[in-house]
């Protein structure tokens, strides 16, 4: 078993004040919580926290943990033996057991010893898990295996880590962010108590043509000078395979090209449109019969992009 | 490897459920879960007071409404404060990523 120095996540000293343990906790938690931190790791971090929390601002079990002494953070250590007696038959394996858990078990040992908790059902833990898709699955639907480990109990009460994989259906027209509820596949409950429920939050991982706002799709369309003065038809690809776009002459940096219906589905059954944003390019190392071709146009034309800007000037 | 196929709901916008259900999955109780109709937190798609109706993704946003309380202790008022803040942060974001610079170029 790692050991996990909930003092220090919680970044107080060993003799801190049950009313400092909740101040740090609560700091952190304004800073870490899943629901309100987008950090890559807020969700571990809060996890720790929490953890952390859950054992400190409870005496007893504080208590409990001190006994364990004081070893490094993350460091292997078997808990020491009046521990091991409340598990007496699971044999010496606490490797794969996180500490959290081990508390978690001992209080339900000394909770079974009051009357009152002894029959009190408790519901099993809800758990939510990312699942990753590509734009590509939610345009045509697609059925997809999620592998998660999921603590699981074994007859003495301790939780190990139970891989389990399901098989998934994704919708059609599915958006970022929308839930997967598998009712009872969340950990188990005590005491006749409900198992919780298992949520996959599709995460719609970013792809490298298109950027997804609702249903609709943009994409940025690179132009040639040339073509975006004379027009031009180019190929588009989009995710129901390449058509052909045509481009008016004299089209301008920054507008928005619409393909009517190329966006991603929507659950209503209606399907988005795909935007193609201009953006010019010009070659940037010319060839020399470029170059010169530019030149003999900078020296013919008339045009000034800048009247607007310099007729303010004077004014 | 044993794959499981088991029964699922998708949470989203076209299919619904009863107020008690949603009471049942998130854990809020009936009155915490009226303040934030009430609010305007978590919006029902038939207002009929007697007979509520809510679209699934519903579960999802009262079910952060209960982390939020557990976890900050907070009050209907400020429960309420929060989840708009934290719809408006989603939406700015969605806005932000719109405007991401990529496309056909293949940056």
């Amino acid at each position: 078993m790692k050991y996990v120095d909930y003092y220090g996540v919680l970044g107080i000293e060993r003799n801190a004040s049950q009313d400092d343990v909740k101040k740090a906790y609560r700091k952190l938690a304004h800073k870490y919580h899943p629901d309100v931190s987008k950090a890559p790791d807020a969700e571990e971090k809060f996890k720790e926290i929490a953890e952390a929390y859950a054992t400190l601002k409870d005496p007893e079990k504080r208590a409990a943990y001190d006994t364990l002494g004081q070893h490094p953070q993350g460091e292997d250590f078997v808990p020491p033996h009046q521990w091991q007696e409340h598990f007496h038959e699971s044999g010496a394996d606490f490797s794969d057991v996180d500490m959290a858990d081990l508390l978690a078990a001992f209080a339900a040992a000394q909770r079974a010893g009051q009357r009152e908790y002894a029959q009190r059902p408790l519901p099993g833990q809800d758990f939510e898990v990312a699942l990753p898709v590509t734009l590509e699955q939610i345009y045509g639907g697609a059925e997809t295996d999620v592998s998660l480990s999921i603590p699981d109990y074994d007859t003495q009460g301790l939780l190990h880590r139970a891989p389990r994989t399901y098989r998934v259906r994704i919708p059609k027209g599915a958006a970022d962010g929308q839930r997967l509820r598998l009712a009872g596949k969340g950990g188990a409950g005590f005491n006749g108590g409900k198992p919780g429920d298992l949520y996959l939050v599709l995460k719609v991982q970013p792809h490298p043509l298109y950027r997804v706002s609702g249903g609709d799709l943009y994409a940025d369309l690179p132009l040639s000078p040339w073509e975006a003065v004379l027009g031009a038809k180019v190929e588009i690809p989009t995710l129901g395979g390449a058509v052909e776009m045509t481009i008016p002459p004299g089209t301008t940096a920054g507008r928005k090209l619409r393909l009517g219906k190329r966006g991603l589905p929507t659950a209503k059954g209606t399907q988005g449109d795909l935007y193609a944003v201009v953006r010019i390019d010009v070659p940037a190392a010319p060839t020399e019969s470029e170059r010169e071709l530019f030149t003999r146009l900078a020296g013919a034309s008339t045009f000034n992009p800048r009247a607007r800007i310099n007729a303010g000037a004077k004014q | 490897m044993t794959v499981q196929i088991t029964e699922s709901v998708w949470l989203n916008t076209s299919d619904t459920c009863s107020f008690d259900h949603v009471v049942e999955i998130s854990g809020l109780s009936k009155d915490e879960l009226l303040d934030l109709i009430q609010t305007g937190a978590i919006e029902p798609s038939s207002r009929d007071r007697d007979n509520y109706v809510f679209h699934t993704q519903c579960i999802a946003v009262a079910r952060t409404a209960r982390r939020l309380r557990d976890d900050f202790e907070l009050n209907s008022q400020g429960l309420a404060l929060a989840l708009s803040l934290l719809r408006r942060i989603d939406e700015l974001e969605a806005e932000l990523a719109r405007h991401r610079p990529g496309g056909f170029a293949g940056r």
